[in-house]
C-alpha cells in the first residue's frame, strides 16, 4: 500500500504534465479529425459522417489557395529579411561591448512584450498619416518588424555556446575578418540562424492580429479563414491546417537531427552540447 | 585607426535591425498619440487640437471592455500558472529521456494557425460536442445551458492560446535550478512540501515573472478568443479597437484606447525590468564575454 502511495506520489506530477500536454494537443486533434468530416451544412462544427473527399481536393476552393500562397510569399520573404537582420544584432550584443548595449536589449524586448493590437493599430496610423497604400509590403514591413526580436534570441543563445577559440584560430591561420566569419563563425551558428528562420516563417504564416490592421485588400491564409467564419469555413482549410501542421513538425525534427549532428561534428566542448536543449527555445 | 574601426563595428551590425525597429515600431507609436489628439473626420480630415477629451471620453465609455481584458487575462493567467507549473516541472525534473518531446509538444501548437486552433475550440465547445455534454452530465453546466458566449468559453480559449508562453519561461527557470540545493534541503530533513516551497518556488521566481507578463499582456490585448467564443458580453478592449479601427473608422478614440493599453503595460514592463532586468526577460542572463 505505501509502496504504491509512494509511486503515486513520485509520478504525479508527470501524471499532471502529461494531462496538460493533451490539454493542449486536443485541439490540433480535433482540427485533424474535422478534416475527415462531412458536414452536412455550411460549418464545420458537428461530426456527421467520415470522407476523405476534401483530402482529394485540398486546393479546389480558388480564393483559399490564393490566399494560401500569399502567406507562404509573405513568410518566405519575412524569413529573409527578419534573419538578416536579426542575425547582425545578435553577433553585436554578444560579441561586442558598446555604448548603447541596454538602450538595444529595450529595443528588442519591448516589442515582443507589446500586445499586438497595439502593434497593428500604431502601424496602421502611421501608414494613415502617410497615405501608405496598404497591401503586401506594408504587411512584409510590418512581419519583418515582430519577427525581428524573436530571431535576435534564438541567434543570440546559439552564440552564447560557441568556442571563439575557433576564430581565433583561423585568423592566426592568416583568414581576414570576412573569410574567418564566411568559414568558420557562420558555418557553426547556422543550426542557430536555421531555426531562427523557420521560426520567423512560422510566426509570419500564423500572424492574424497584425495582418488584420494592414493588409488592404491583401488576404492572408489567417485572413481568409476570419473572413470565410461568417460564412462557414470549408473543410479544406482543416486539409490545409492539418497538412502544414505535418510538415512544420517534420521541417522541425530535420533541423533538430542535423543539429545534433552539428553538435557532435563541431566544435562545442562536449560539457556544453549535453547540457544544450536540443530545440532552440524562444523564451 | 584600426581601434575606432572596430569599435565602430557593432554599430554597423546594429543599425539596419535597429533602424527597421524604431522606424516601423517607435515612430509608429509616436504617430498613434499624435492621432489620439486629433479631432475630425474620415471625410472632412483630421486636425490635431490636442484633444485630451478623446482619452477621457473613450475610456469612461469603454471602462467595462477595459475591466473585463484585465479580468478576463488575468484569469487565464492564473490558470496558465496552475498549469504550466506541473508540466514545467514534469519537462524538467520528472521526463527523463522524454524530456525534448514533451518540450516539442509544448511548441506543437504554434505550428497550426492560432485561428484554427481557436476555432477548434468552438468545435469542443460546441453545443453538442461530447465535452459539453460531459460538463452537463457532472452537473458543471445546467441542463439547459451552454459553454460557448459565455466568460467561461473565452477564459479557457485565452489560457489554452497563451499557455506556451507560462510554461518555456517556467521551464528555463527550473532547467537552471542548482539541483544540489534541492539535494542540500533534503539531506536537512525537509520534506518534498517544505523544499518547493522554500527552495524550487523562490528560485523560479523570475521565471514565475516573466512568464506571467508574457502570458497577461498578449492576453489582455487579444481580440481573437473573444471574437469567436464570446457573445456580445464578452467583448474586450481589444475587440473595441479593433472595430473601431477597421469597421467603424473612429481613429482617434481607437488610438486613445490602444495607447492607454500601451501606456498601463509598459509601466507594468518598466516596473518588472527595474526589478530584474532585460536580460531577464530575454531568457539569458550570460552577459557578452
Amino acid at each position: 500500500m505505501s509502496k504504491a502511495w509512494t509511486w503515486i506520489k513520485e509520478h504525479l506530477v508527470l501524471f499532471i504534465g502529461i494531462l496538460a500536454l493533451a490539454y493542449m494537443l486536443l485541439p490540433i486533434l480535433v482540427i485533424a479529425i474535422f478534416s475527415f468530416n462531412d458536414p452536412s451544412g455550411r460549418y464545420n462544427f458537428e461530426w456527421v459522417g467520415f470522407t476523405t473527399e476534401y483530402w482529394g481536393k485540398p486546393f479546389a476552393i480558388q480564393e483559399l489557395t490564393d490566399s494560401l500562397l500569399v502567406s507562404i510569399r509573405l513568410a518566405f520573404f519575412t524569413s529573409i529579411g527578419a534573419t538578416i537582420l536579426g542575425t547582425l544584432i545578435a553577433i553585436a550584443l554578444v560579441r561586442y561591448k558598446f555604448f548603447g548595449r541596454r538602450a538595444a536589449n529595450l529595443l528588442i524586448v519591448i516589442p515582443m512584450a507589446t500586445p499586438e493590437v497595439v502593434i497593428g493599430a500604431s502601424l496602421l496610423s502611421m501608414f494613415l498619416i502617410y497615405g501608405a497604400k496598404l497591401g503586401f509590403g506594408t504587411l512584409l514591413i510590418a512581419h519583418i518588424m515582430f519577427s525581428i526580436s524573436f530571431v535576435v534570441i534564438v541567434v543570440r543563445s546559439r552564440l552564447i555556446g560557441f568556442d571563439r577559440r575557433l576564430e581565433e584560430a583561423a585568423q592566426d591561420l592568416g583568414a581576414n575578418a570576412f573569410t574567418t566569419f564566411r568559414k568558420v563563425t557562420l558555418p557553426l551558428i547556422a543550426p542557430g540562424v536555421i531555426s531562427a528562420g523557420l521560426l520567423s516563417f512560422a510566426l509570419s504564416i500564423d500572424d492574424f492580429v497584425i495582418s488584420n490592421f494592414n493588409s488592404g485588400s491583401e488576404v492572408t491564409f489567417p485572413l481568409y479563414i476570419f473572413g470565410a467564419n461568417q460564412r462557414g469555413i470549408p473543410v479544406q482549410v482543416n486539409v490545409i491546417a492539418t497538412m502544414l501542421f505535418a510538415v512544420t513538425v517534420i521541417a522541425m525534427l530535420a533541423v533538430i537531427i542535423q543539429q545534433k549532428r552539428a553538435e557532435k561534428a563541431a566544435a562545442m566542448r562536449p560539457e556544453e552540447a549535453a547540457n544544450k536543449p536540443a530545440i532552440s527555445i524562444p523564451v | 585607426m584600426t581601434s575606432v574601426r572596430r569599435r565602430l563595428v557593432p554599430y554597423g551590425l546594429l543599425a539596419p535591425g535597429l533602424i527597421w525597429l524604431i522606424l516601423f515600431f517607435v515612430i509608429p507609436m509616436y504617430f498613434m498619440g499624435e492621432l489620439s489628439l486629433k479631432t475630425g473626420s474620415l471625410e472632412s480630415g483630421y486636425q490635431l487640437t490636442w484633444a485630451f477629451e478623446n482619452y477621457t471620453d473613450s475610456i469612461s465609455q469603454y471602462s467595462t471592455q477595459f475591466l473585463r481584458a484585465f479580468y478576463y487575462a488575468g484569469v487565464a493567467t492564473f490558470f496558465c500558472l496552475l498549469i504550466g507549473y506541473p508540466l514545467a516541472y514534469a519537462i524538467a525534473f520528472k521526463a527523463g529521456r522524454w524530456k525534448n518531446l514533451m518540450l516539442f509538444a509544448v511548441v506543437a501548437p504554434f505550428f497550426t494557425t492560432y485561428l484554427i486552433r481557436t476555432i477548434a475550440w468552438k468545435t469542443i465547445l460546441d453545443d453538442a460536442s461530447p465535452v459539453v455534454s460531459f460538463l452537463k452530465t457532472i452537473h458543471l453546466v445546467p441542463q439547459d445551458g451552454r459553454v460557448l458566449a459565455t466568460s467561461a468559453a473565452v477564459i479557457a480559449g485565452l489560457t489554452y492560446n497563451f499557455l506556451p508562453f507560462m510554461v518555456l519561461p517556467l521551464f528555463a527557470a527550473l532547467e537552471r535550478l542548482d539541483r544540489r540545493l534541492l539535494e542540500a534541503g533534503k539531506d536537512l530533513y525537509a520534506s518534498t512540501a517544505q523544499t518547493f516551497w522554500r527552495i524550487t518556488l523562490p528560485l523560479t521566481m523570475p521565471g514565475i515573472i516573466a512568464g506571467v507578463l508574457l502570458t497577461f499582456i498578449p492576453a489582455a490585448g487579444d481580440y481573437v478568443n473573444a471574437t469567436f467564443l464570446g457573445g456580445t458580453n464578452q467583448a474586450m478592449i481589444g475587440n473595441v479597437i479593433q472595430s473601431k479601427y477597421l469597421v467603424v473608422n473612429d481613429y482617434p478614440d481607437a488610438a486613445a484606447l490602444s495607447f492607454t493599453l500601451m501606456a498601463i503595460i509598459l509601466v507594468a514592463l518598466l516596473l518588472y525590468i527595474k526589478f530584474a532586468g532585460s536580460e531577464a526577460l530575454m531568457g539569458e542572463d550570460e552577459e557578452a564575454k
